[in-house]
């Protein structure tokens, strides 16, 4: 029973390159052990946190996707709590919840196209159709916003 | 809003709100219909690593911004909601200011 889930962890911003990692290989070595699969890392690099933890007021975060059951995660997450490196981390399931995503999204391009193709249109829209414009898809740089900016 | 203020219109372009003409009159400011931005913009997937998509529902004091200002959706803020709290585990977005 494979699941799909996301961990992010947040690695000690005294750390140098060589511990973050570090911590990696040990996730890495952990999913292996135990049958699963890392599907992506990515490292988002430090970033400022929007609250001190401890006496830290940045951290390097990284986010791992893996594929594998339950009880990996678990493992994984005993071994985070006890690395002192790592100040924060977070898992969570996400196969089911990106499903659902992705119905949502067929259901609606197919709805969208029956219809246009009902009222004689060509099924996709066509450019500068419309009153606007489709919005610019920037929603890829997630991370340039510093907790500072809060209003 | 457009000048049409004080003569008690009633929304036409939204008009979805159920007013008695009393109620209208007693409040003659043409409000518009809040919507909801997930809906409208066709968000499905709420992430909470999207920091610039939730910021907007965190004002000053770093509360959830609650619907009836927002105007979101039910199902949108309950996602929303479980994605401020799981940015906020990640120091992502703060749980409060000072």
């Amino acid at each position: 029973m494979s699941r799909k889930y996301e961990l992010v962890y947040v690695v000690s911003p005294d750390a140098t390159d060589d511990q973050v990692t570090e911590v990696h290989t040990q996730v890495e070595s952990i999913v292996q052990r135990m049958n699963g699969q890392l599907e992506k890392t990515d490292n988002w690099g430090r970033r400022k946190l929007a609250y001190e933890i401890g006496r830290h007021k940045e951290g390097t975060y990284v986010l791992e996707v893996i594929n594998g059951d339950g009880e990996l995660m678990k493992e994984i997450d005993r071994r985070l709590k006890v690395t002192d490196l790592v100040i924060r981390h977070l898992v969570v399931r996400v196969d089911q919840e990106q499903a659902v995503v992705e119905r949502t999204r067929t259901d609606r391009t197919e709805t969208s196209r029956r219809r246009r193709v009902a009222r004689g249109l060509p099924p996709d829209r066509q450019p500068g159709e419309g009153q606007r414009g489709e919005p610019d898809d920037d929603r890829d740089d997630r991370f340039d916003m510093g907790g500072e900016e809060l209003r | 809003m457009n000048g049409r203020k004080g003569f008690g219109s009633r929304n036409k372009s939204a008009g979805t709100t159920q007013q008695g003409g009393k109620d209208a009159q007693r409040r003659p400011m043409f409000r518009r219909r809040k919507v909801c931005k997930f809906c409208s913009d066709k968000i499905d997937d709420i992430n909470y690593k999207d920091v610039k998509l939730l910021m907007p529902f965190v004002p000053e004091r770093a509360k959830v911004l609650p619907r009836r200002i927002s105007g979101t959706c039910a199902l949108h803020q309950r996602k929303l909601r479980t994605a401020i709290m799981r940015a906020r585990q990640l120091a992502l977005i703060p749980y409060t200011t000072e």
